[in-house]
């Protein structure tokens, strides 16, 4: 499957719940504020958020005067250029180190695919030919170090792990210097899920942070925090929080071939101005796309 | 932070209308569209609040407030009931069978916590002396057999697997196993799975009809924003679900899924995931959640656990000191102590109401629980006259404390600041002590 055709396939439930809706509007020529109402709920059953979507609609609505707009199709296109303007128009790529390894710290939340998107970005660098190397730095939860493990051997990539319990800070330092002793091109750092709100899971995070910088010139290069589409207003927290402990380069957003919208990131974006760099659309390794700002809000309103 | 704006709104909306003698249409629509706004922004699920607000809106302006001697308050009063009748009013238990062993399924999305709850759970039942019995029936992610392995040893649990096979075939034969070994629960742990994969739906409907369980868990992570009505919808539709854990509140969610969930699949939420450690896990308290998610607090839960932990005549006297804000440093040291006993520090503040807010202003009082030992040695390097009235402690009086206890003028410093801040804290509560009668703490 080609990588439109997937993008599409994945948004294909974004797109019918928020076109069958979407289709009935933007064929109306009356922009009342009953119009304005419904777009708003629109915009909130896809995780936008309150403040985010207000803000939209008011601009909109301005937009909207401004233009002297008279078509559904049209006002389509003004909202859509709007979420642009936040998210940005063009592709994300990830950083590639001045001196190798090129070191990719990857952060988030219990549960929202951290190891899995590994695995994937493991996959995707395997296949450019690139040395991966990664590092089980979930020390803690039960038989993480043993789930990436099994992602290691399906991509073929080395694994530098420690005892369970042990000081991830160490841990990552140890991959990394591993990484410089075989000459790898990248390494992978797996976190400890963590809720943003425990101060000293926060403050092990700027821990490691801090060692793994020690370890390689301008390390880590990327950091990538990881966010599940069907999360609704507190990524938006999350994302502030990690920011402050570990400054975030950029969004990976998984469990896109659901049913959620992922909205979320257009309040993150809105707030942090950092990119989403990749979506998650499935369990296989080759399930990981880079995020197309273009085509993912052209996915959310395009004409069924 | 784009909450604390909304349900601080919501309460001066609301406090406004408390005075109010008489009330029109117009009233009561500017509070209930703040109350909307705070219930979309808590992730309740845009259809659910507008069924909400169409009803509260109807008893609005009904009878029972037009003729109510206080409008505004019936009006507050609405909103509340009607919360608490979607959510729930009383704990759900978990269902028994007849006849041994009592089934459980746990079934959820990816990531949405069913490995962890499963031990969870087994580790609540185990204390109860019950003899659970777990099975790993996720044979899609890797290493997912493995965690929940894990997990059972360290809970003294033992854990049925039969590696990859198709779950099905695992669930029967750890039937057979656990009515040979009397384990009077089995619980299941199924693979997370997305609500529209039709193949993996059917493999839960296949082990439904295998097992025929007594409950089918639905396990949500208190995060989700509006797909939690797909999800429900979608697992409800393909099982027949008995109800509903709902992890990750220990986060700083609002958790409005709850609301939506209940409201789509009409199961209480019987559990609440509260921690990564085995032991937080408690019965869910639904009467409780409708505070949370406009962001008031939750004093009874604070207060239960306050219960929990202190002795009664204890918490009297503390009750009595923030009511009176009167604290001495020796106060504090005591109830730092009794907070140790209660678990994290932060989730307590979050259970309080108005902490939301000072929080921020408490953020210099970061709150670690190593800390504890410091704060300790510092003060019971304080002579007892200086614990009774830190005001006298002068730059040479700090210099001592801070050798005595082995710290720096600095943590000294910082620990009266904090005294100082604790003090304010009080003084907020016993204010809202004395006001909050009521469900709504903050009015």
């Amino acid at each position: 499957m080609g990588f439109f055709s997937r993008i599409k396939e994945g948004l294909k439930k974004t797109r019918t719940g928020i076109m069958s809706r979407m289709d009935g509007l933007f064929t109306r020529n009356l922009f009342d504020d009953q119009f304005y109402e419904e777009l708003e709920e629109i915009l909130i059953a896809a995780d936008v958020g309150v403040e985010t979507t207000l803000e939209l609609v008011e601009n909109l609505r301005r937009r909207v005067k401004e233009t002297k707009a008279k078509e559904g199709a049209q006002v389509v296109e003004l909202l859509k250029e709007l979420i642009l303007n936040i998210i940005g128009t063009e592709k994300s790529g990830l950083v590639e180190a001045a001196e190798k390894p090129t070191v990719i710290l990857v952060l988030g939340v219990n549960g929202v695919g951290k190891t899995t998107t590994i695995g994937k970005l493991a996959a995707r660098y395997q296949g450019d030919n690139k040395k991966v190397i990664l590092a089980a730095g979930d020390t803690f939860r039960a038989a993480a170090c043993e789930q990436l493990g099994v992602w290691a051997e399906r991509t073929g990539c080395e694994m530098v792990k420690h005892q369970g319990g042990a000081d991830p800070a160490a841990v990552l330092f140890d991959a990394v210097s591993a990484a410089k002793a075989r000459n790898a091109d990248v390494v992978l750092c797996d976190t400890a899920g963590r809720l943003h709100n425990k101060t000293n899971l926060m403050d092990e995070l700027k821990k490691v942070y801090r060692v793994v910088g020690k370890a390689a010139p301008g390390a880590p290069h990327e950091v990538l925090l990881v966010l599940d589409a069907t999360t609704g207003q507190n990524a938006l927290a999350q994302a502030k929080v990690f920011n402050d402990a570990a400054p975030i380069t950029g969004v990976v957003l998984t469990k896109l071939d659901g049913t959620a919208k992922g909205g979320i990131v257009i309040a993150v974006a809105r707030a942090l101005k950092v990119p989403v760099k990749f979506i998650g659309l499935g369990e296989k390794a080759d399930d990981l796309q880079s995020f197309d700002p273009k085509e993912y809000v052209e996915g959310l309103f395009a004409q069924n | 932070m784009v909450f604390e704006n909304l349900s601080n709104k919501l309460q001066e909306t609301l406090r406004k209308l408390k005075g109010k003698g008489k009330l029109n249409e117009k009233d009561v629509d500017a509070a209930l569209r703040e109350v909307r706004l705070a219930l979309l922004e808590a992730d309740v699920n845009f259809k659910v609040v507008k069924d909400f607000i169409a009803k509260v809106k109807e008893r609005c302006l009904g009878k029972e407030v037009l003729e109510s001697l206080t409008p505004g308050q019936q009006v507050i009063k609405i909103v509340n009931d009607e919360l608490t009748m979607l959510m729930g009013q009383s704990v759900a238990k978990l269902n028994h069978a007849s006849n041994p062993p009592t089934i459980v399924m746990m079934v959820g999305l990816q990531g949405s916590g069913k490995t962890t709850s499963s031990a969870k759970l087994a580790n609540l039942l185990k204390k109860k002396n019950h003899t659970p019995l777990l099975v790993a029936a996720d044979i899609y992610r890797p290493a997912a057999i493995k965690q929940l392995q894990v997990l059972g040893e360290e809970l003294d649990v033992p854990v049925f697997q039969m590696g990859q096979q198709d779950p099905v075939t695992t669930v029967k034969a750890a039937l057979e196993q656990a009515k040979r070994n009397r384990h009077d629960y089995l619980i299941i742990d199924t693979a997370g799975r997305l609500h529209v994969d039709e193949e993996l739906m059917d493999e839960l409907g296949r082990m439904e009809k295998a097992a025929s369980p007594h409950e089918i868990l639905l396990v949500v992570d208190a995060m989700t924003g509006q797909d939690a009505v797909n999800v429900a919808q979608s697992f409800r539709d393909k099982l027949g679900l008995t109800g509903v854990v709902l992890t990750k509140l220990d986060g700083d969610t609002r958790g409005g899924a709850a609301l939506s969930v209940r409201a789509v699949t009409g199961c209480p939420v019987k559990f609440a995931g509260l921690g990564e450690k085995t032991d937080a896990f408690e019965p869910f308290h639904p009467d409780r959640m409708s505070s949370r998610i406009l962001g008031m607090g939750d004093v009874l839960t604070l207060i239960e656990k306050a219960q929990s932990s202190f002795d009664h005549k204890q918490a009297q006297e503390m009750e009595k000191k923030l009511r009176t804000q009167k604290l001495t440093l020796d106060d504090f040291l005591e109830q730092m102590q009794q907070l140790k006993k209660m678990g994290p520090l932060n989730q307590i503040m979050d259970m309080m109401p108005g902490m939301g807010g000072l929080g921020k202003k408490l953020k210099g009082m970061s709150i670690d629980e190593r800390e504890f030992v410091k704060v300790e040695a510092i003060i019971k390097s304080m002579t007892k006259k200086e614990r009774l009235d830190p005001m006298i402690i002068n730059s040479s009086r700090r210099k001592r404390i801070a050798s005595g206890s082995g710290t720096k003028v600095q943590d000294v410093n910082n620990l009266l600041k904090q005294f100082d801040m604790m003090q304010k804290m009080m003084k907020q509560m016993g204010k809202m002590g004395k006001k909050g009668k009521g469900k709504f703490p903050l009015m």
